[in-house]
């Protein structure tokens, strides 16, 4: 297995970086407008509405805070000196028009923020429901190769911690910078309408602000990137620890193992305190500076309006007060904003880089179908299960259709592959194996064994040579039929979260009852399975994680023997099994393979004796190849690893 | 579960305590502006009192500022005390993470405890610090507007009286109704992971069955489940905020009404109207913090629950009160015992073993998987206590030597070995700390590792990368080895610790044992019959019970399941392995 291991290390960052990302974009203004971009492709309508809804809003919250100034200067004013003047009690019903108007604003400005709430809740969980299925569905479609050379964590990461941050980006910060921005906008218009000179004193203060907290929020950014780093420090240094905990304890290293996490643990204390320290001043220096504006404009405002300067009245000065005040809130929210922002960007470039990734490509047109023979003994297509394959070749050129018996017949020739270019694997491989022939592939570790089961159902594309399936060359056939018509077990068993019985129907969706059970027997994995608690309804979780190694493989076994493929491919596919189980399960496995193309990999001699041809690997090449006898005979590598004796030169 | 967490705080408890009184600092210094901003427009401004305005704006300065010292304190110390929090949660889980028995570590998963130090760390520190800065400063806020405004009018004031009880009522609904739909979110987020989990974990399996469109069905269904739920939590979290306009705005439009009549009536000035106005909206705010402090207190419960259990969890295993700090020899003897992982659940995995080895004896252990094996050697060393009987090292029960004294002088290579992130160097001397090269390299060389760590490109300084990645499984036995021999100990055990190195490789290094430590005791599992046959002893395991005890030539004469093994893997060629080559 170690050819897996070995690129697995080529890509995957750094380990430990999991959890929350670098604030660090390369090209923001993109990364906005392809969210953005996104996002409209299925909600445009929506969007539109939300912009609406935002404006309506705003314009109705806008026209309450000028009621302030009408209400006192055009109706209280008034009346008290009515009062004053002692002309009887004054008319109240022009204010009660007045307020009843007001109150439909009001409620306009309501019924807009919830129609606004509602469909950014559509627009958003639907986005995200959008974006994961298609990340899903991408996914599916990459090649092997990308899952070599990702770290599983860092994949696992951009479904959850990405698209988390992403989410609360689209549903807090877009609508609430759309917000602001009409707000402040709207706000600044009315106040310059009220006072063009008080306007131009509190723009010098918000420019303070901004300056401000753009320098506060730079800060705690930087410390920020400081913490990150020291947790994913702490979180490697926690993750090897735990992982050899067991051997910590056997070592007595417990003092050692603490002393250096609570170094780390320090390091991060010291920049999570200051960095959240940062962040969390954002909004005291702000509300401040906004109170220090409000004090200047109600000084300069105050002496305006004390000399009536301009037509500046009380009234005016109260409204402009209170726009003032709202004006200071939407910057404060910006920029509380603003490190979630930079996050959510560094999310959605690993989304969009994850669905960027270039997916398996697929020109075969072969197709593979069960078939029948009518009385004429011509092939002719089945809709059911009849135990025969055939090749269904579509001609383009002439529109015909050509049916080809599937015999499992597979040749490499002169096959060169490599993992990566520069590094070959496999040299010049060439095999032939004929139809119902079973074929061993023997070697030492890192041989290439793996690599070139991988290759006849194109987990991966080879350099050079070429592969042929029944004299068709696989890169001809559809990759989904090729895979279908090999068997496939390897050495660690995947099993999936679900009952038993769907874990074996996994390799045939539409089995019965029967089916599942006769090939659980020829598994040897009925027996055991009986044993659960609830049989064959027993859910597995984690993997399998309730079930041994060997209980695994069998199930394995079982899942791959109900596909009933026309070949197989059988990774050590008992290597966990002990030796008396084995030699039940063999013979399932010997009628398993009875009549199918098989591919074995093995340790255990008694797997390999009995094959009909015997391929020893050594360093991606082929050094000898024939069967168990012809190989004694010859006397070299194999004969080495069978009797454990040096070879005899003479012979 | 809250005691635990909060007497975690310690040396914060002062930053703690100052933190809300800074933020109530802060509360005070915002509503005393609303005050002098309303004394400005009533005696400033309305008197056409430059002076006075300039007095008071004066006054509102120094107020300001006092709100900002308090905020800025304010926000250091939350900061501090949340990382604090975080810092103390993280040193109690892990020092007693280190205390744990193999027990108590089987009980949690690997991942578990990592997702424990980490992410529910996070999510108490920032629930800790978002309720040290909020929780008092909302009541407070509340407090003092309510305060204030009463002072300026009681009868006004009983508006927002009603307006509070309004929407504590409502807030409470929705909080109860969300928080459920919000549990069941979490659950079906789970379920989504798993799928994508195994399908990155498994695509081999996936792709090889050509199964990509039933996985991404199933995955769809996940994500349309998540969707679900997600858009019936949002479109009731959806009222909140136009409930709270309407509210806000009742209260302007009732104040304003209400507030007129008064002024023409002479009751109230103009000045007061706008600041019970700016009140209004301090109040229903703080309101509104009040109950996103509760949300998030609710949503990190469970993370509270998860660290507690792990800083209250009591190690299965103690020192004795005057524990014996010598092991005399290396003589082992099992008296009748039992055993099980989890006691009085299910059958024992060790059933009346009874077994005397002497010291220097090298011993071997064989059988099936499942058949115990494993488990016989853990209980030596101690790494689990036996549940009935008892198990005596030196003459002595296990349990009352000192564990560090009995481990020491118990050497294991585990079955499942790890090696860590540092030299090589570094990792030998995790055997013994003060060993000198030449010791460290004479450990290599009777594991037979010398030879391959010379050839690497920097020798016994070459960096072995976290889980020993960089080094093939045959390697990491060997040092694994030479780490353990390192601790020159009388009793050596090694766990089917030559599975990946070569067959002659593996009789050198037994050859090594016998001839450079006769005298320590060797407890040898192996698969291979080649490994064990030359041992003085060997056991024969079978279901949790010792089928067979003698020389190999004995039980290959009386014991059937021995003589089954050896033939199975005898015969021409059948020591062959050919994957395990190196």
């Amino acid at each position: 297995m170690a050819e897996k291991e070995k690129v697995k290390v080529v890509g995957g960052g750094p380990r430990g970086m999991r959890g929350r990302p670098r604030p660090k974009v390369e090209n923001p203004g993109k990364l906005l407008r392809r969210i953005f971009s996104y996002v409209f492709r299925y909600y445009g309508l929506h969007l539109i509405l939300v912009a609406v809804c935002i404006v309506v809003s705003v314009f109705a919250n806008v026209q309450g805070t000028m009621f302030t100034r009408t209400l006192i200067d055009k109706y209280i004013l008034p009346m008290v000196e009515q009062v004053k003047a002692g002309q009887g009690s004054p008319d109240f019903s022009p204010l009660l028009r007045a307020m009843a108007r007001v109150a439909c604003f009001y409620l306009v400005g309501i019924g807009s923020a919830y129609l606004q709430a509602r469909t950014m809740a559509f627009v958003t969980q639907g986005t995200m429901k959008h974006m994961r299925t298609e990340l899903f569905d991408h996914m599916e479609s990459l090649p092997i190769k990308y899952f070599d050379t990702h770290a599983h964590g860092d994949i696992m990461s951009v479904y959850t911690n990405d698209i988390d941050t992403l989410r609360q980006m689209i549903s807090q910060s877009m609508p609430q910078l759309l917000n602001s921005t009409i707000t402040i906008v709207s706000i600044f218009s009315m106040m310059l309408v009220l006072s063009p000179p008080l306007t131009a004193v509190s723009m010098v203060m918000v420019i303070v602000m901004l300056l401000s907290s753009g320098k506060v929020t730079s800060l705690s950014g930087r410390n920020f990137v400081a913490q990150q780093r020291n947790l994913g420090k702490l979180n490697g240094f926690i993750e090897e620890t735990m992982t050899g905990e067991k051997v910590v304890k056997v070592f007595s290293h417990e003092q050692q193992v603490i002393r250096e996490f609570d170094q780390l643990n320090e390091e991060l204390y010291q920049s999570s305190a200051r960095a959240n320290g940062f962040a969390n001043i954002i909004g005291p220096v702000n509300g401040q500076l906004g109170n220090t504006n409000y004090v200047i404009c109600a000084i300069v405002g105050g002496v305006l309006a004390v000399n009536s300067y301009a037509g500046f009245t009380v009234g005016a000065l109260a409204s402009f007060l209170t726009l003032n005040r709202g004006f200071s809130m939407p910057i404060n929210q910006v920029s509380m904003q603003f490190n979630s922002i930079i996050m959510a960007l560094a999310g959605a470039e690993r989304i969009f880089r994850l669905m960027d990734e270039k997916p398996e490509t697929d020109e075969g047109y072969v197709m593979l179908v069960n078939c029948r023979q009518d009385e004429n003994g011509e092939i002719v297509e089945a809709g059911e299960h009849t135990g025969q394959w055939a090749w269904k070749h579509y001609h383009k050129a002439e529109d015909t259709t050509t049916y080809q018996r599937l015999e499992g017949d597979i040749t490499f020739n002169g096959v060169d592959f490599g993992y990566r270019d520069d590094k070959m694997v496999l040299h010049d491989i060439w095999i032939h194996a004929k139809p119902g022939m079973k074929i061993a592939l023997v070697g030492s570790t890192g041989a290439g064994k793996t690599t070139i089961t991988n290759l006849i159902n194109r987990f991966y594309d080879i350099q050079d040579g070429k592969i042929r399936y029944d004299n068709i060359n696989v890169n001809k056939i559809k990759k989904g039929d090729l895979r279908r018509s090999l068997g496939i077990v390897l050495q660690d068993t995947h099993l999936f979260t679900g009952t038993v019985s769907e874990n074996i129907r996994f390799g045939k969706l539409d089995a019965t009852e029967e089916e599942i059970v006769r090939a659980a027997k020829l598994a040897n994995a009925d027996g055991f399975i009986r044993r659960l608690p609830k049989g064959y309804d027993t859910m597995l979780t984690g993997d399998g994680a309730n079930l041994s190694q060997g209980q695994r493989q069998l199930l394995a076994i079982a899942r791959a023997a109900i596909a009933d493929p026309p070949a197989l491919i059988l990774d050590e596919a008992t290597s966990s099994i002990d030796t008396r189980t084995e030699k039940i399960v063999q013979a399932g496995m010997d009628q398993l393979m009875k009549g199918r193309t098989t591919f074995v990999i093995a340790h255990r001699l008694s797997t390999i004796r009995n094959s009909d041809l015997i391929i020893v690997l050594e360093q991606g090449r082929i050094v000898e190849q024939g069967t168990h006898e012809e190989l004694l005979a010859l006397g070299k590598r194999y004969y080495q690893l069978y009797t454990g004796k040096k070879p005899e030169l003479a012979s | 579960m809250i005691r635990t967490l909060l007497s975690q705080v310690k040396e914060f408890r002062l930053v703690s305590i100052l933190t809300p009184v800074c933020m109530i600092g802060e509360v005070i210094c915002e509503m005393i502006i609303p005050i002098l901003m309303g004394r400005i427009v009533d005696y400033g401004v309305m008197a056409g009192n430059t002076s006075y305005i300039l007095e008071t704006g004066a006054r509102m300065i120094v107020v300001a500022l006092c709100g900002l010292a308090a905020g800025l304190l304010g926000g250091f110390f939350a900061a501090r005390a949340g990382a604090g929090l975080a810092r103390n949660l993280r040193k109690a889980m892990f020092d007693n993470i280190q205390t744990f028995s193999f027990a108590n570590i089987d009980k949690f998963s690997t991942s578990s405890l990592v997702t424990r130090l980490t992410t529910d760390v996070t999510n108490i520190q920032n629930a800790y610090m978002m309720m040290l800065r909020m929780a008092m400063r909302a009541p407070a806020t509340m407090a003092v507007a309510l305060f204030m405004s009463f002072t300026i009018s009681a009868r006004l004031s009983s508006i927002y009286l009603v307006a509070v009880a309004v929407l504590a009522v409502f807030m409470g609904t929705m909080m109860r109704s969300t928080t459920r739909y919000f549990k069941q979110v979490f659950e079906r987020y789970d379920a989504m992971n798993e799928s994508v989990q195994e399908n990155v974990s498994a695509i081999r399996v996936v792709k090889a069955y050509v199964r990509e469109d039933y996985e991404i069905g199933r995955f769809n269904r996940a994500a349309a489940n998540i969707y679900e739920m997600f858009i019936r939590a949002e479109l009731r979290l959806a009222a909140i905020g136009p409930v709270m306009m309407g509210i806000v705005y009742s209260c302007i439009l009732l104040i304003s009404w209400f507030g007129a009549n008064m002024i023409v009536g002479s009751e109230l000035s103009t000045g007061n109207l706008m600041s019970l106005l700016t009140y209004c909206m301090n109040i229903l705010m703080s309101l509104m913090m009040l109950s996103m402090v509760v949300i998030m207190i609710t949503m990190s419960e469970a993370s509270a629950r998860r660290i507690t259990e792990v800083i209250t969890e009591k190690t299965s295993l103690t020192n004795p009160e005057n524990p014996l700090m010598e092991v005399p020899d290396g003589s082992i003897r099992f008296e009748n015992v039992y055993f099980s992982y989890s006691p009085g659940s299910s059958e024992p995995v060790l059933k009346n073993i009874d077994l005397e080895i002497r010291s220097g004896e090298s011993i071997g252990v064989i059988g099936g998987t499942g058949s115990s094996k494993s488990s016989l050697v853990n209980l030596v060393s101690r790494l689990y206590d036996v549940t009935e009987g008892r198990i005596l090292v030196g003459g002595h029960d296990v349990r009352e030597y000192d564990l560090d004294v009995l481990r020491g002088q118990v050497a294991v290579v585990l079955q499942k070995n790890v090696l860590f992130s540092g030299t090589i160097y570094d990792n030998l001397r995790w055997g013994d700390p003060d060993a000198t090269e030449e010791e460290c390299r004479h450990a290599c060389e009777l594991a037979c590792a010398d030879e391959f760590i010379r050839k690497m490109p920097e020798g016994y300084n070459t960096y072995i990368e976290q889980g020993g990645t960089n080094v093939s499984g045959g390697q990491k036995q060997r040092l694994c080895i030479a780490r353990a021999l390192l601790r020159k100990p009388r009793i050596l055990i090694l766990d089917d610790s030559t599975s990946a190195v070569d067959t002659a490789t593996d009789a050198k290094i037994r050859r090594a044992f016998a001839e450079e430590i006769p005298d320590t005791t060797r407890l040898i599992i192996a698969q291979r019959i080649a490994s064990v046959q030359g041992c003085d002893r060997i056991i024969v395991m079978d279901d949790g019970q010792v089928n067979g005890f003698g020389t190999h030539e004995e039980l290959l004469r009386g014991n059937t399941i021995y003589r089954e093994v050896y033939e199975s893997q005898t015969g021409a060629g059948a020591n062959a392995d050919f994957d395990r080559q190196e």
